[in-house]
């Protein structure tokens, strides 16, 4: 195996590994500020309002995220409807339906972690804040909310490395992201294990980090569980 | 056990020295992609055909051998050749240096230049500034995509394409403002069908061997020298007796061999 | 809007071998995964350190880099192997060989783990007890250990197997003729693609359901007799 391709082309791995970054970071901070609120929604009572949000959720669920890709950039690209109006700006853009495609994709996922979390709070607590006399959005920032947000940090790392190996399939759209690069150094020079392998290596080394990010983020949040 | 090991490996190099002498190609297993109008698709039923079929059939006729079509994407021709999932490369395959330093070619079997395509008005004249900026579509890792990246991979936005059709639905939804192809595949597979009405060729000829090596021939694994002998001189008895004016003249009004 | 233009019985037998293809890779993922979880847990630490390291590495790589990595370089690796030991024939890796290999791997390390929180949620004193009374060690697997793990593994064997299937859909991209290709294929021939992909998604979502049904009525089997805490 001959790694001195990939040290002359390792230009062409930090773009993608720039574009990657870039795309799942964006794709995680949209996706969790819309959740947020539609999560609450989803745990109304009213079914007008909690019933769009599941269907939503359970298309974005039940479908592989490549399909969904796939109907966003091929698929609008066939109106002719969106083609003349200025949403085609957007759409035009493989970065811009990448984006589009995974922040859906996240938000759904999102969506269901923080409702699970949501409806496991203790119900001590939530029928203390009543009998306070809290009102539903005082109660949702200061009870629920807080200790929903712990609850749901170990399902929502989950969720990132999920979207941080997702986001690999921007490849297939023309984006050069690190899987992106890979594959044109395959390409080239026909040397897929030295390109694939550098590849997993990038996958690898983001994971690692971010899991242990992660931890400290547990460590700090589950501090009243520590035992010593 | 251990003498079980010993006595197996023993056996299997006097079993692998008896495979030194010269295979006898009596049937020759051909890598085609299938994704190439008009040299190699398929048909509405399911059958490969095209230029390259053609030529691949007519070769194995010259030479008296079975000809098995195996199809595989463009990406994995050559890994799958080296690894011996087939015995040669007939894909419009061009000639070049980076290539030949894992494979061997025969001699040239047709060689047409590439050309760049554009929506019909919107470039008046070539040049480099007017393709200043604009988003070009080329087949990943093809002759095109070495070429564009090479000339002007600084002023213009190159996007890659694992197939041509791709490419195509690309170009006519207009996320592509041009493209570069072989000026065959692109007027049979895009120009020629109504999808294509809007674009039009801009631009000279694409030739340079630096990029566009010596026209397109048939890949075959470095060792194999004999096969490549075969079908050299395969290539020339079709070229002699007619076969290939018959096959070239199905699909081209024009000559597609170059000098 | 839905005219399929004829393409339906492709697509329908792409969904065919996207069925084939999850169940296959079920069977090996959740072989692996037994086996994984049981190394896992064991003393030896040979057996661990390998296990563990397989969970990491496969939870550290995007399942397409895995894909390409297997189609493009496997072929290469096995066709090396073979002539060392004197097969000169070319071994072929077929596609779906690649596809249900690939995908059962990385599954495996899915599988492990929640094999593993599964045996573990078994009280250990139970198994204790077993052994105390003189049971052999796979007579404690089959009767003590194995029913009540079960219960304990089907919400994560559950998920894992909608998200296997949702995974089958990146073979399209090793040349697989499931659904999604076949989609692909029938969306350049028309210049539909939104009418194709949209008709794949449906599918996907019914499958979906009827895996969903399905786990729901194993989950209620199980938790037979079980009060939840």
């Amino acid at each position: 195996m001959d790694f001195s391709i990939i040290f002359s082309n390792l230009d062409i791995y930090f773009e993608g590994l720039k574009n990657t970054l870039i795309l799942v970071s964006i794709s995680l901070a949209i996706g969790l500020i819309f959740a947020i609120p539609l999560a609450v929604l989803r745990t109304s009572k009213n079914l007008f309002v909690s019933a769009p949000i599941q269907a939503y959720v359970y298309c974005f669920r039940g479908t592989p995220l490549l399909v969904q890709m796939f109907i966003i950039y091929y698929g609008m690209g066939q109106f002719e409807l969106i083609k003349a109006s200025f949403l085609w700006i957007f759409f035009k853009e493989a970065y811009f339906c990448a984006l589009f495609a995974f922040a859906l994709n996240s938000c759904a996922y999102t969506i269901e972690i923080i409702r699970g979390a949501i409806e496991n709070t203790p119900h001590g607590e939530v029928e203390a804040a009543k009998a306070a006399g809290m009102s539903t959005f005082l109660r949702f920032r200061r009870i629920i909310l807080p200790s929903a947000f712990r609850r749901a940090l170990p399902s929502y790392s989950n969720e990132i490395i999920f979207m941080l190996h997702g986001s690999s399939l921007a490849s297939v759209i023309t984006i050069v992201d690190i899987t992106g690069a890979a594959r044109i150094v395959n390409s080239r020079f026909y040397s897929p294990y030295e390109a694939f392998l550098t590849a997993a290596v990038f996958y690898m080394s983001i994971t690692f980090i971010i899991v242990w990010l992660l931890k400290k983020l547990e460590f700090k949040w589950y501090a009243h569980l520590r035992r010593e | 056990m251990k003498k079980l090991l010993v006595s197996l490996i023993i056996l299997s190099i006097i079993l692998s020295a008896g495979n030194i002498f010269a295979k006898d190609w009596k049937k020759i297993r051909v890598g085609v992609e299938g994704a190439y109008p008009p040299f190699s698709f398929v048909t509405p039923d399911g059958k490969l055909d095209g230029f390259d079929i053609d030529i691949a059939k007519a070769l194995g006729k010259a030479v008296g051998a079975e000809i098995v079509l195996v199809t595989m994407d463009w990406d994995g021709l050559i890994p799958a050749l080296l690894a011996k999932k087939y015995d040669c490369i007939i894909a419009s395959m061009n000639i070049t240096e980076e290539r030949k330093k894992k494979v061997a070619f025969t001699n040239k079997y047709y060689q047409t230049p590439a050309k760049f395509v554009v929506r019909k008005g919107t470039i008046k004249k070539f040049s480099t500034a007017a393709l200043k900026g604009k988003s070009i579509g080329v087949q990943r890792a093809s002759t095109n995509d070495t070429y564009l990246t090479d000339n002007y991979g600084s002023d213009v936005i190159v996007k890659r394409y694992g197939s041509q059709d791709d490419l195509y639905l690309d170009m006519s939804s207009g996320r592509l403002d041009m493209f570069v192809a072989d000026s065959i595949a692109a007027s049979d597979g895009f120009l020629k069908k109504p999808e294509g009405k809007d674009f039009e060729f801009i631009g000279p000829d694409l030739v340079d061997p630096r990029w566009f090596g010596a026209g397109s021939g048939i890949a075959v694994r470095k060792q194999d020298t004999e096969l490549v002998n075969i079908l050299n001189a395969a290539i020339d008895k079709i070229r002699a007796d007619g076969t290939y004016k018959k096959i070239q003249g199905k699909y081209f009004d024009f000559n597609v061999y170059g000098e | 809007m839905l005219n399929l233009q004829g393409y339906g019985p492709s697509i329908l037998q792409g969904t065919i071998l996207t069925m084939e293809l999850c169940l296959a890779s079920l069977v090996i993922a959740t072989f692996l995964g037994i086996i994984t979880a049981f190394a896992k847990l064991s003393s030896n630490r040979t057996l661990n350190i390998t296990a563990t390291a397989y969970t990491t590495v496969i939870r550290g790589i995007p399942d397409l880099v895995l894909m390409l990595l297997v189609f493009f370089g496997g072929q290469i690796f096995i066709n090396q192997l073979g002539p060392m030991v004197g097969y000169e024939e070319y071994i072929d890796i077929n596609p779906f060989v690649a596809g249900v290999s690939t995908i059962g791997f990385i599954f495996g390390a899915y599988m492990a783990e929640t094999f593993r929180g599964a045996i573990l949620a078994v009280p250990g004193g139970q198994l204790e007890a077993g052994s105390a009374y003189g049971m052999s060690r796979s007579k404690v697997f089959y009767r003590i250990l194995l029913p009540q793990m079960v219960r304990h593994a089907i919400p994560g064997f559950g998920n894992n197997w909608l998200v296997l299937m949702k995974t089958t859909a990146l073979v399209s991209i090793i040349g697989l003729n499931d659904m999604v290709r076949m989609a692909g294929f029938a969306a350049g021939a028309t210049r539909r693609p939104f009418t194709f992909y949209l008709v794949v998604a449906i599918n996907y979502l019914i499958l979906t359901s009827i895996s969903i049904l399905i786990l729901n009525r194993l989950n209620k089997k199980y938790s037979a007799g079980f009060i939840k805490d």
